[in-house]
């Protein structure tokens, strides 16, 4: 069981958490037109990194804030954590 | 005469209380503090249970968590376990074990015909011999090997004993009490780290117990208890014997079982038998001591053959010889402390060694007490079936391949001492990459990538002195960087013996003509020649040959035989062991009970059980309830001898005749509030928010960001920056969590905040015709009037003084109401609007009826929106905007979406008005066809008509649209059902929504 250091609460059990995906992904701006390509990018494609992996966690049993976790796939260590604004 | 092994004097059992026991149905006597072994031992048992593919007759070959033979079934019935290791079974009064894999008995077990056959059953013989024909695999083969080859029995019974899961946080967790984890666990408690100490064994000590060596000026086992003593009075060390550290895992998640019941007698009922305990640790010390390896010779698994170290334990510990014609054979100089230890006791041991001689302090204690030892000489072979009775002694020739003489010599025990293995599970766990050291001819840790520290003889540090300094030294420099104070603990000067090098000699060639079988690992029945056979038939890699011989594997984890493995194949394949490499030690390092495992997590506790503050109501009323997720929801109030249907029906019924009244708190219910909530809402639903006024509701649509649809529910407009939601009771997580998505990392812009308020309020809906008149008398100061409160309106009302809110919103196609109040008064409000709708015959109606009403109005919900559909599959096309951008806007042009034959929601009539179709039921073209049949869609839901009084059903069907009219098949395999049916509009009752708007 991972300890996530939620950077609102300070470290806790991996179970006050849920995994919320690639946290590299940005939303397309739908301002302007987007092609099918970029958006079906964007919805069903992502990378599968060995190594460090930028991905969000939800504080689900705590505060309830989403952040964003540097975490190696591999050997699971967590680099860094930081708020959704900060970066990595 | 009993217990006739046993020692006058000497061990730590208390000898004043006698307890008796039954081993394979056979009464026995032991004393408080022994285990099952030591105890049998002291009857003079050693034959403990039978191998596990041939069958052939095993003993106790250890003493502790390294004993691989004597795996024991305990007890009977539901509190059977099997697979006990009998050398860590504490005896209690009463206490019944007995052999595994054995009938009839353990002395007498036909399945030992295996051992006379074991030329034609070597490693791999099942992969080869049972392929053909692949249907005799599940009915023939599988079945008989599986009764032949196996441990214990499992209960079939509900496992009666509590068990208990603790969570603990510490700076430094030491497993293992030996000198080092003594040493490292007093250095960090005085210098203020928060310490748990945890010994497998009751007894704290370690090595200590059994080692003939001075700390300070106290023996071992005086300073052992003495640091125990210091180490209980520290506030910030938690101190636990029988308490095995079995799995290290991600982030210092440390895993440890404490057995807290099997070992009183006559415990408590209610003492938990196990407490799991998760600990996080800053830092871990791994202090797991090291096992001694066995000799491979003929028959080494013969009951009598066991570790040296393990004879002088039951000597030292439980006052017990394992024989009184020992035989000790080494070839390193520790084999001689058990050697010491029968000759201190009166007994006169024979050592064998393979070494030529040794300058080893305890060697010439040895020579000087006149002990027998015959150097360059090994053990061949053991004869014996079921207790050794001679052994054949070889004296080895120039190049150690063979023999020059070989001679008979009775014994009643051979102890083996091959040098000892460190105990590198833990550490390995952890991510350590393992180094050979060519000194001590063994794997120790390295750096592991975890927050992970061995020390002493876990990593090859044997001498004492070298344990003590480095348990304090790392006990104190891992506080101090933790708590950063500097008090240091001086280390004590200690006395132990010397020692000289050891030979790495190990595996005893057979003899000319000879063909023993020569075990490497006991509990998988593993042999030379086995290993031998795998390397022949081209499996090179350490794992491929464990997982083809099943070296190392199952319960046991190659602790006795993991080196003895590699170092076989190493000699074969002409590599040095490095080179082999290591097999994975995995978790647990010992067997770990279910039970433990799962904790109070059994039964209603497997998962957290909600009801709503109705819930007592609706048990006095009858209520059969359902599972809705978490919740706990009346399915039906059942009356007399009334079925699902029946009752479904008269409460269906009583709702579109009079009014009924439904629990509906389990929805979720979500406050959003700020200035930018419009705008919030615009976004992620797919309808137009921007123009809802103060005091509306309306119905909303929510996709996913592929289209998928997510969820709907209504949502009123409290104020102008107030609004609340709702949501289906499935869902109401998810949808939270996708909301707080893109508040927080999508739209952080958006000035709104949203909260769960699913618990504040309690939830009813009020449906039917007489919904109005009731709410008159409900609210009798509130104009409930449809000019007042319109369809999809809402207004504020006080219930006697409690502040409520109604909602004019239908899911049953009624005039209808949704009433809601603080939860604490939710019994209050349903009270009084029973009482007060007794004049308009009201009645409650369940889960089971509320699908009933959505059903026949075609109404879609969960069942509908399966993950699997966009809008225009539920006729919702109307809800998406072309004016403005939502989640999921994008992912709607994709072709398939926009394909006109798509699947869509239609109403399903059997033709002949009678039979019920089964809800997942295909649909088909031709009922009769041979398969494959295509599908062109499924049945989602079904109900009995209370309008129409047929059944009725909903469907997602491709091109539904140009289907009405037309005859189809539904076709149900599971239930063996073939019905033609109609396909009809969705909107089967009232398709105008005349009704809710009245």
């Amino acid at each position: 069981m991972l300890e996530i250091k939620c950077p609102y609460c300070g470290k806790r059990s991996q179970n006050e958490f849920s995994y919320g995906g690639d946290a590299s992904l940005k939303r397309p701006s739908l301002e302007k037109e987007i092609s099918d390509k970029e958006w079906n990018d964007f919805i069903y494609y992502r990378k599968n990194p060995r190594g460090k992996h930028e991905e969000f966690w939800h504080h689900i049993a705590g505060c309830r804030q989403w952040f964003k976790v540097l975490r190696s796939t591999t050997t699971h260590e967590i680099f860094k954590t930081a708020k959704v604004n900060e970066e990595l | 005469m009993e217990q006739k092994f046993r020692l006058e004097k000497s061990g730590y059992i208390k000898r004043d209380k006698k307890i008796s026991f039954k081993f394979n149905k056979k009464k026995y006597f032991g004393y408080e503090g022994d285990t099952l072994a030591s105890a049998l031992l002291a009857n003079g048992v050693h034959l403990v249970g039978r191998s596990f593919k041939y069958h052939r007759p095993r003993g106790f070959i250890g003493s502790g968590v390294e004993e691989t033979n004597a795996h024991v079934q305990l007890y009977s019935g539901e509190k059977t376990e099997p697979n006990a290791i009998a050398t860590t079974v504490e005896l209690v009064e009463g206490l019944i074990a007995k052999s595994q894999n054995c009938w009839p008995s353990v002395s007498f077990d036909l399945g030992a015909i295996n051992n006379f056959f074991s030329k034609i059953f070597p490693a791999g013989f099942y992969y080869k011999t049972f392929m053909w024909p692949k249907s005799f695999w599940y009915r023939v083969y599988e079945p008989i090997i599986r009764k032949a080859a196996g441990l214990g029995i499992a209960p079939l019974k509900p496992d009666p004993d509590r068990y208990e899961h603790k969570f603990e946080y510490c700076d430094i967790l030491v497993v293992g009490s030996g000198p080092s984890g003594l040493a490292s666990a007093l250095a960090a408690g005085k210098n203020g780290a928060r310490v748990i100490l945890a010994e497998d064994k009751p007894r704290f000590g370690g090595s200590l117990l059994t080692d003939d060596v001075t700390i300070g000026n106290k023996n071992g086992k005086d300073w052992a208890d003495e640091i125990i003593t210091q180490l209980k009075s520290m506030p910030n060390v938690i101190v636990k014997n029988r308490s095995q550290v079995f799995g290290y895992y991600d982030h210092n998640m440390m895993v440890m079982i404490e057995r807290t019941k099997d070992h009183i007698q006559n415990p408590n009922e209610f003492t938990p038998r196990q407490r799991l305990w998760y600990i996080r640790a800053r830092e871990v010390i791994i202090s797991t001591g090291s096992i001694e390896r066995p000799l491979v010779f003929g028959n080494n698994d013969r009951p009598g053959v066991m570790l040296a170290s393990a004879a002088k334990e039951y000597i030292k510990v439980y006052g017990v010889l394992v024989g009184k014609k020992p035989i000790i054979f080494t070839n390193n100089d520790s084999g001689y402390e058990t050697a010491l230890e029968f000759k201190k006791n009166g007994i006169d041991p024979l050592i064998v060694d393979v070494r030529t001689d040794s300058n080893g302090s305890v060697v010439q204690e040895a020579k000087n007490l006149g002990i027998n030892i015959k150097f360059y000489h090994g053990v061949v072979n053991v004869k014996g079936y079921l207790k050794i009775k001679s052994a054949t002694i070889g004296k080895l020739n120039n190049n150690k391949s063979g023999y020059e003489s070989l001679e008979n010599i009775d014994c009643d025990c051979v102890c083996v001492s091959g040098n000892w293995t460190p105990t590198v599970h833990l550490s390995s766990q952890s991510g350590n990459k393992l180094k050979f050291d060519e000194k001590i001819n063994a794997f120790i840790p390295n750096t592991s990538r975890q927050n992970e520290n061995t020390i002493g003889s876990a990593k090859g540090s044997y001498t004492l002195k070298k344990a003590l300094d480095e348990g304090f030294n790392t006990g104190f420099n891992l506080s101090k960087k933790i708590t950063g104070r500097n008090v240091a603990t001086t280390i004590p000067s200690s006395n132990e013996k010397s020692y000289e090098q050891q030979d790495k000699f190990w595996c005893m060639p057979l003899p000319k003509n000879k063909n023993y079988k020569r075990c490497v690992d006991f509990q998988n029945d593993v042999y030379v020649s086995d290993i031998e056979l795998a390397l022949r038939e081209g499996f090179r890699s350490i794992e491929h040959v464990k997982r083809y011989t099943t070296l190392g594997m199952a319960t046991d984890q190659g602790r006795t035989s993991n080196l003895n493995g590699l170092q076989l194949v190493s000699s074969i394949e002409k590599k040095i062991v490095p080179e082999v490499g290591h097999t994975t030690f995995r978790p647990p390092f010992t067997p770990v009970t279910i039970g433990a495992i799962v904790g109070r997590e059994v039964g209603k506790h497997y998962r957290p059980t909600r009801k709503s503050p109705m819930h007592s109501w609706h048990e006095n009323a009858n209520a059969v309830f359902v599972d809705a997720g978490l919740w706990l929801r009346p399915r039906y109030y059942k009356e007399n001898n009334e079925t699902l249907a029946q009752a479904a029906k008269r409460e269906a019924t009583n709702v579109r005749n009079n009014v009924g009244i439904c629990d509906v708190t389990s929805l979720g219910k979500i406050d959003i509030k700020g200035p930018d909530s419009v705008e919030f809402l615009n976004r992620v639903y797919t309808n137009a928010w921007k123009k809802l006024p103060v005091g509306k509701s309306r119905y909303g649509l929510m996709l996913r960001e592929d289209g998928i649809v997510l969820d709907d529910g209504t949502t009123t407009r409290i104020s102008v920056n107030h609004f609340h939601m709702t949501t289906t009771t499935a869902q109401a997580a998810n949808v939270l969590a996708h909301l707080e998505f893109y508040l927080q990392v999508v739209w952080p812009e958006l000035s709104v905040n949203i909260l769960s308020t699913t618990e504040q309020w309690a939830g009813v809906a009020l449906a039917g015709p007489n919904s109005r008149n009731l709410l008159s008398k409900i609210f009798p100061e509130t104009d409930v009037s449809n000019e007042s409160i319109p369809f999809m309106g809402y207004k504020e009302a006080n219930l006697l003084g409690v502040p409520a809110r109604i909602f004019r919103i239908s899911f049953s196609g009624e005039l209808a109401y949704e009433i809601n109040i603080e939860s604490g008064y939710g019994v209050f409000m349903w009270e009084q609007i029973i009482e007060l709708g007794k004049e308009y015959l009201i009645e409650p109606y369940g889960t089971e009826a509320l699908s009933t009403l959505r059903i026949e109005m075609g109404h879609v919900a969960g069942s509908e929106i399966d993950g699997r559909v966009i809008a225009s599959d539920l006729s919702l096309e109307g809800m998406l905007s072309k004016k403005k951008d939502f989640i999921g806007k994008r992912s709607l042009n994709r072709e398939a979406f926009l394909n006109p034959n798509r699947e869509k929601i239609v109403g399903v009539v059997p033709l002949d008005k009678k039979t019920m179709i089964p809800e997942g039921s295909h649909l088909v073209m031709d009922g009769n066809a041979s398969l494959p049949n295509p599908k062109l869609g499924h049945i989602s839901a079904s109900c009995w008509s209370v309008e129409y009084n047929n059944p009725f059903s909903l469907a997602i069907l491709k091109d539904g649209k140009n289907k009405i009219g037309d005859k189809l098949f539904a076709l149900s395999p599971l239930k063996n059902k073939n019905i033609p049916v109609e396909i009809v509009s969705s909107h089967y009752v009232d398709p105008k929504g005349e009704r809710v708007r009245s």
